[in-house]
């Protein structure tokens, strides 16, 4: 590393050292050349720093770039050498030449030596008012750079009033970069935590920029667009004046403008209160977002991913423009999958029958993933559109009928969320399901079947038979089968007590004994509680009533979906997650992101739920009976099994009484209470893992996933309807 | 960046003929490689890079972690490590992997990823890829993800006006350009001036002299990149002034089996290319309904565009309140507007054959997908030449010129060997490529193109329509 004071005598960089040395220009040149080369692929040439350095006065501007390309590279590792080339730098600065200028004040910004940045300020404060717009709009950027580096010596020379002063250039590309550099050092004063508004923006600066927009490169409109898009207005006339004179960037070839554009207007439509602007203004948003979808596959992603938020918070935007979405052959898969999403999202009556043909025909590709995700998306569609429901069965059916084994199993897994949103209206399906049992060999699939046939058991006339075939590989099967095996047999034995007395005692004894998953023996001990102590209240608990199931319109909690509308084309907004989750220091937790004022509107309606649940689990009497306090430690009830134990501790009153903001906090609260016996701590794990089980599953798909029994499911429903923010409590809880 | 593919399995043959010395004793190879089954070898393979992956994750990816070194003494002393254990430690911490490493690991040789933007840790890697490169951004912000994408592929754009084309050889070769290229577009990770025809003016391959003389001429250099019509010279002179409209329009359809037609859509673009003295201001006009109330073509009406988008030079404030088409343009050829129209009325679906007998479709290659296990395949075809290729599976079919209404039928025969593992077959669509010279599926027409310049010359236009297909026309079967 640090061999530059003992040149090697041998080698290639011996060699290089030579020729950097020659008396010839282009042998000279050819060398430094060659030291790029081998900086490229990460050879070690910080010993020739002296030799080159020598090369850094001369007229060739390309020899010159060259040698400032390995100063940027080596600088940080060897600051004390890089002082030599301070006094190059500064004379550059005076250069004629406005592009030396430029380039010396541009490359003396990027080479992060400490010991450099004091040289800098000078020769800055100079190209900060040069007579050349290229020089200025290098200075400006200079000064961000200044900035991450040193942030006192950015203050103490008074650059960000020369910064601001700079708005007001003639040239838009000098103001376009004044407006990047302020924003970034506004970014980066906010995050140290700085309360000074470093980049005010005022009406003035408004018309200022609202100019410089037309005028400016592409890449200029995006800052400004962003610049934009902080600004606060005072009435509705001011933003309705920002929205119409942004709205002909829709036009731009470049779609990150575009995009721009669309955050923009997303974000100062929210002030906007005449309806009919607001109308032409979602108007005149489709074809432009539309088109973007004629771009490379990479833009079109980003693009597709902002829609599919554009679509949670205006779901008319694109609504007669699915076709659009449909997929090419070539597409990659990202954004397929990506399109499929939007194209459930726009589905309705008129265009139902063309997405039905298209997902079949989706169905019969050969990349598995997609084809799952397609015939998933069939049966999205069946729940959100109830009349066509009918026609999703019948595409459904004939999927089965080709009997490729992952499109039967993820059939079959569809077919069941259809069950649930249409109990006991496509009964006449499930002979065929069945005829499939011995192709099934995922566990959710083997699951969802068993599901089917549990809740129907009265209706198939060997379901028990059928149900036999799984309890006699019972401890073979993953944990999911497994306890979806133990409550369907019990169903079966509720409905048909006659035929499976022994079918039910043989589960029971091997799921409490053989099994090694706590929430199955658990599972099971209930289940033989409940029937040996009174088989009515298992009926009322293991058939009672679940509330149907239903599409959630948005995938982010409002909160999250309105910060991320102003974030359009970042990547918080392709990952449609906030930024704190993935820059930064690494992983962030929960707690530390700050909740959303928008929160405490939802934060009323999870109390409103919880309470209901609350009022669920009291009426449902107190089941669980332990009377053995030994017994208790060694089986506690898993999640929110203990809701059923619900006994009115201080906790729910003050619940009821609506009291309390954070309804999940007491619920945490009352388990810790209720039926624990002997255990003080108030949150055992299997609560969070109960919890996260349920706010974590996908929407449709609780029945098998679910942890507990079916009334625990109904309990939990009302929390999955929001799942998001019931996930944001949670996290913060635990 | 792809070679390195090779060096898992160099360190799996060493490891080898460690392990298995028997083995190693008997090979024929001068290196010792053992003949090992080559399913063993690829899930070693895949083993050493999870290993790899997982030690990357452990030093967690922190590329500005500046010494580890004192944290692995003290953790070693506290876990009282052996020196040896310590040593070992010791050196994987200084071996700090740089980040192309990182991608290589992570994304290249990674079969799983199948997004182009991953974040690892807090960096993420935006990638596209052209020709077996990789254009990578790295960022550790909230970064505008349409921006990078974008400024990735003008990048493309750039280095393939620069060098013809964009591969290895080309980087190789001219990585002393691209470096003052990247200098040049962008600073400090905000992109800044991308036009090539302003970028030619001072970034070339040979150098420039900053002499007295040089010094004039970057002045003009410099206000031309930073004006309001950075993408153009001031004093261009052309003897003869003309321009040239091309109107290219791609015709994206598929239809399903039954011939009922899924998607039809129509990429229009328009190019121009300006050879145009002094500082011309053009006047655009389409037949376009936006801009014309009453029908103007014989019998079909006004086209309707669904969207159009411009080229920077297009005055937008101009055309959004007055719907003309208003610009300066850039000297040579550029890309005016692109327009889609989804409208496009049924005939687009059989415009192979659906247009005017005098037209007549040139270069028209239809390429048939054919079982995977198919050896041979016979054709007949009434006019050009069909063909089997083995490598893609497809049957190409190449007629170099229909004439408008004709109709053809191609039959051949398959021969298929039987194989023990049925794979499954995509049936991918048929595939049309053609161009038809002379005629827009839109039915989009240039009504007058006016220059305007101070000098008042006098002109000429050509205008050429071009209707093609490219790898978006399908029909499945």
């Amino acid at each position: 590393m640090a061999s530059f004071r003992a040149p090697p005598r041998k080698g290639e960089n011996f060699e290089l050292s030579a020729d950097l040395n020659s008396e010839y220009k282009d042998k000279r040149k050819d060398a430094i050349k060659r030291v790029i080369a081998n900086m490229t692929v990460q050879k070690d040439v910080s010993g020739l720093f002296p030799d080159v350095l020598k090369n850094m006065q001369t007229d060739d501007l390309e020899q010159k770039k060259l040698v400032y390309l390995y100063l940027m590279n080596y600088a940080k590792t060897q600051p004390e050498l890089v002082i030599l080339a301070v006094n190059t730098f500064v004379k550059d600065t005076d250069d004629p030449n406005p592009l030396v200028r430029a380039l010396a004040i541009r490359t003396m910004g990027c080479l992060r030596a400490e010991k450099i940045i004091d040289y800098l300020c000078d020769p800055l404060q100079k190209c900060l008012r040069d007579e050349n717009p290229y020089v200025r709009k290098t200075a400006a950027l200079c000064v961000a750079k200044l900035y991450d580096l040193k942030p006192e010596l950015v203050v103490e020379n008074g650059f960000i009033e020369t910064l601001q002063e700079m708005i007001a250039d003639s040239n838009p590309m000098v103001v376009a970069n004044t407006v990047a550099a302020l924003t970034d050092i506004h970014q980066a004063a906010v995050a140290a935590g700085s309360n000074a508004d470093v980049f005010a923006i005022t009406s003035t600066v408004l018309n200022k920029l609202l100019i410089a927009l037309n005028e400016c490169s592409e890449w200029g409109r995006v800052a400004i667009l962003n610049a934009l898009a902080r600004f606060e207005t005072e009435d509705d006339r001011e933003s309705e004046h920002i929205c119409e004179r942004v709205v002909p960037q829709f036009q731009h070839a470049n779609a990150s403008v575009v995009l721009a554009a669309v955050k923009v207007i997303m974000i100062h439509m929210r002030n906007v209160h005449s309806e009919s602007l607001t109308k032409q203004l979602v108007r005149k948003m489709a074809p432009p977002l539309v088109t973007l979808l004629s771009n490379p596959p990479e833009v079109q992603w980003v693009a597709l991913r902002n829609i599919n938020l554009l679509l949670q918070k205006r779901p008319d935007i694109l609504s007669n423009e699915m076709r659009v979405f449909f997929c090419k052959y070539n597409d990659p898969l990202y954004v397929k999958v990506e399109k499929l999403d939007i194209m459930v999202r726009l589905a309705g009556e008129s265009n139902v029958d063309a997405l039905l043909s298209e997902l079949k025909e989706y169905s019969s590709e050969v990349d598995v993933d997609f084809v799952r995700r397609s015939i998933k998306a069939i049966g999205q569609t069946a729940i959100k559109i109830d009349e066509a429901a009918e026609r999703c069965v019948n595409v459904l059916l004939e999927l089965i009928g080709t009997r490729v084994s992952y499109v039967v199993q993820e059939a079959v897994v569809v077919m069941k969320d259809i069950f649930r949103k249409y109990p006991s209206t496509y009964e006449g399906v499930i002979p065929t399901l069945c005829a499939n049992l011995d192709e099934l060999d995922e566990p959710e699939a083997k699951a969802s079947l068993i599901w089917i046939i549990g809740e129907y058991a009265n209706k198939i006339d060997n379901a028990d038979e059928l149900l036999g075939i799984f309890v006699d590989t019972f401890t073979e099967e993953s944990y999911p089968v497994q306890l979806q095996t133990l409550t369907a047999v019990v169903k079966l034995f509720l409905r048909k007590p006659d035929t499976s007395q022994g079918l039910v005692q043989r589960i029971l004894n091997t799921a409490t004994k053989d099994c090694d998953s706590p929430d199955v023996r658990d599972r099971a001990y209930i289940y033989w509680r409940l029937l040996s102590t009174d088989p009515g209240a298992a009926k009322n608990v293991v058939l009672a009533h679940r509330p149907p199931i239903s599409l959630p319109r948005t995938t982010v909690s409002p909160a999250l979906l309105e910060e991320l509308l102003g974030e359009v084309s970042s990547l918080a907004s392709v990952y449609h997650k906030p930024a704190e989750t993935f820059v930064g220091r690494g992983r962030v937790s929960a707690e530390s992101i700050p909740r959303k004022a928008g929160d405490l509107v939802d934060d009323q309606l999870v109390t409103q739920r919880a309470l209901q649940t609350v009022v669920i689990g009291q009426q449902a009497e107190n089941l669980l009976n332990f009377d053995d306090p030994a017994d208790v430690d060694d089986q506690q009830p898993s999640g929110i099994a203990a809701t059923a134990v619900l006994a009115s501790t201080p906790a729910a009153a003050n619940l009821l009484a609506g009291t309390s903001s954070n309804p999940l906090d007491d619920l945490v609260s009352i388990f810790g209470n209720s039926g624990m016996g002997s255990t003080s701590t108030p949150a055992p794990p299997q609560y969070q893992n109960a919890f996260a089980g349920l706010s974590f599953a996908s929407p449709i798909t609780p029945a098998p996933t679910a942890p507990v029994t079916p009334s625990i499911l109904q309990a939990a429903s009302p929390v999955q309807s929001q799942p998001q923010q019931a996930q944001d409590d949670l996290l913060g809880l635990f | 960046m792809h070679d390195t593919l090779k060096k898992p399995r160099e360190i799996i043959m060493v490891s080898y003929a460690v392990r298995f010395p028997e083995l190693a004793a008997k090979s024929k190879s001068v290196a010792g490689e053992v003949d090992m089954d080559p399913a063993t070898v690829e899930h070693d393979r895949q083993r050493l890079l999870a290993v790899e992956r997982l030690i990357l994750e452990t030093i967690c990816f922190n590329f500005t972690s500046k010494m580890p070194f004192p944290y692995v003494i003290k953790v070693g002393r506290a876990f009282s490590a052996t020196k040896k254990l310590t040593k070992l430690a010791w050196r994987l911490a200084i071996d700090r992997r740089s980040i192309a490493d990182v991608f290589r690991i992570q994304v290249v040789s990674n079969s799983d990823v199948r997004s182009p933007i991953v974040t690892l840790g807090s960096t993420s890697f935006f990638h596209v890829r052209v020709n077996n490169l990789y254009i990578v951004a790295v960022t550790k912000c909230n970064a505008n993800a349409a921006l990078v994408f974008e400024y990735c592929y003008r990048f493309i754009s750039i280095a393939k006006s620069y060098f013809g084309k964009v591969d290895e050889e080309a980087v190789k070769n001219n990585f002393v350009l691209i470096y003052e290229l990247i200098d040049e577009i962008n600073d400090f990770g905000y992109p800044q001036n991308s036009e090539i025809d302003t970028l030619k003016t001072y970034i070339t391959t040979e150098s420039i002299m900053s002499s007295a003389a040089a010094v004039e001429e970057s002045s003009k250099i410099t206000t031309q990149a930073t004006g309001a019509t950075s993408w153009r010279r001031a004093d261009v002179k052309y003897k003869k002034n003309e321009a040239f409209v091309d109107v290219v329009e791609t015709v994206n359809l598929s239809m399903s089996a039954k011939g009922t037609v899924l998607r039809a859509d129509v990429d229009g673009h328009i190019l121009m290319r300006a050879y145009l003295s002094g500082t011309p201001e053009c006047k655009f006009g389409l037949n376009d309904k936006l801009v014309i109330d009453k029908n103007e073509r014989g019998m079909g009406d006004a086209v309707e565009l669904d969207d159009c988008r411009f080229h920077q030079c297009v005055r937008l404030d101009e055309f959004d309140s007055t719907r003309t088409i208003s610009f300066i343009p850039p000297d040579g050829e550029f890309e005016l507007m692109k327009q889609v129209s989804i409208n496009v009325k049924r005939e687009t679906a059989n415009t192979c054959t659906n247009f005017n007998n005098k037209l007549s479709a040139t270069n028209v290659v239809i390429r048939i997908p054919t079982p995977l296990n198919t050896t041979s395949v016979d054709c007949k075809v009434p006019s050009g030449k069909a063909k089997y290729v083995p490598a893609e599976n497809v049957v190409v079919w190449k007629i170099p010129r229909i004439q408008g209404g004709a109709e053809m039928t191609f039959s051949g025969t398959a021969q298929l060997t039987s194989t023990t593992n049925r794979q499954v077959w995509a049936r991918p669509p048929i595939d049309v490529d053609f161009q038809v010279l002379m005629f827009t599926s839109s039915g989009l027409i240039v009504r007058f193109l006016k220059v305007f310049e101070k000098s008042n010359y006098h002109s000429i236009k050509w205008v050429r329509y071009l209707t093609k297909a490219s790898g978006s026309y399908q029909v499945r079967f």
